[in-house]
């Protein structure tokens, strides 16, 4: 199944793409998707502490199970305002 | 009623679409470029936002003022790009009845959105930029 990543801000920046497309085995959570990241890019390694999970514009737990077509993001710590 | 805007900010446009003949009290609140952070001068800033989330946290916020103050005049807007020091990166209105009302809830809908909305700014120094991260913490999940 496929998925949207969507990355942002340090995230965007460390990746050099604003949007990946991942193909996932089913049964794949968020968290199982951030380390598949972090494989291919090790720099994202640090960020793994701080970031928030978002799936279809929603914050979802890590253990959250992917569906094909999600959009997923990896939200660093936001600093609006 | 919610969006995330290139364009300059105009809070007295925005206050003026919540006003009526029920509420005898508006609030507002504007965010400004401050051109120093931590002691270094900024020369300016980048945001960047995930806008559909954005304005879907920023209604989760408005949802949130209704079930605590049963107020739902409420708006929000914030400017991602570059802004200069002096610009304004971030408006909010609320109003009410009552000024109490209007202020705490005002507070909460500014407090609230610099946690849960996905917006991250870039400060820019003279000698080198780097991106904000608000306090790490697990944003809790509806």
């Amino acid at each position: 199944m496929k998925v949207r990543v969507r990355l942002f801000a340090a995230l965007r920046e460390v990746v050099g793409q604003e949007e990946v497309e991942m193909e996932l085995t089913p049964g794949t959570t968020v968290s199982g998707l951030w380390e598949k990241l972090v494989s291919r890019n090790e720099r994202l390694g640090a960020y793994g502490k701080s970031i928030n999970f978002a799936v279809n514009h929603e914050f979802v737990p890590r253990e959250r199970e992917l569906a094909q077509g999600d959009e997923v993001a990896f939200l660093p710590p936001v600093s609006g305002g | 009623m919610f969006e995330i805007v290139h364009d300059i900010l105009d809070v007295r446009t925005l206050a003026q679409q919540v006003a009526s003949q029920v509420d005898g009290a508006i609030v507002t609140f504007s965010g400004i470029v401050r051109g120093t952070n931590q002691g270094k001068k900024v020369l300016f800033l980048e945001y960047e936002a995930y806008p559909e989330m954005a304005t879907k946290m920023m209604e989760r916020i408005a949802s949130e003022i209704r079930d605590t103050w049963g107020l739902s005049a409420v708006r929000m807007q914030h400017r991602v790009g570059r802004l200069n020091v002096g610009e304004t990166s971030v408006v909010v209105v609320v109003a009410a009845p009552h000024r109490d009302d209007a202020f705490a809830a005002c507070q909460y809908a500014i407090n609230r959105l610099k946690r849960i909305v996905p917006i991250w700014k870039k400060e820019v120094f003279e000698d080198g930029e780097v991106w904000v991260e608000g306090p790490a913490e697990t944003v809790e999940v509806p």
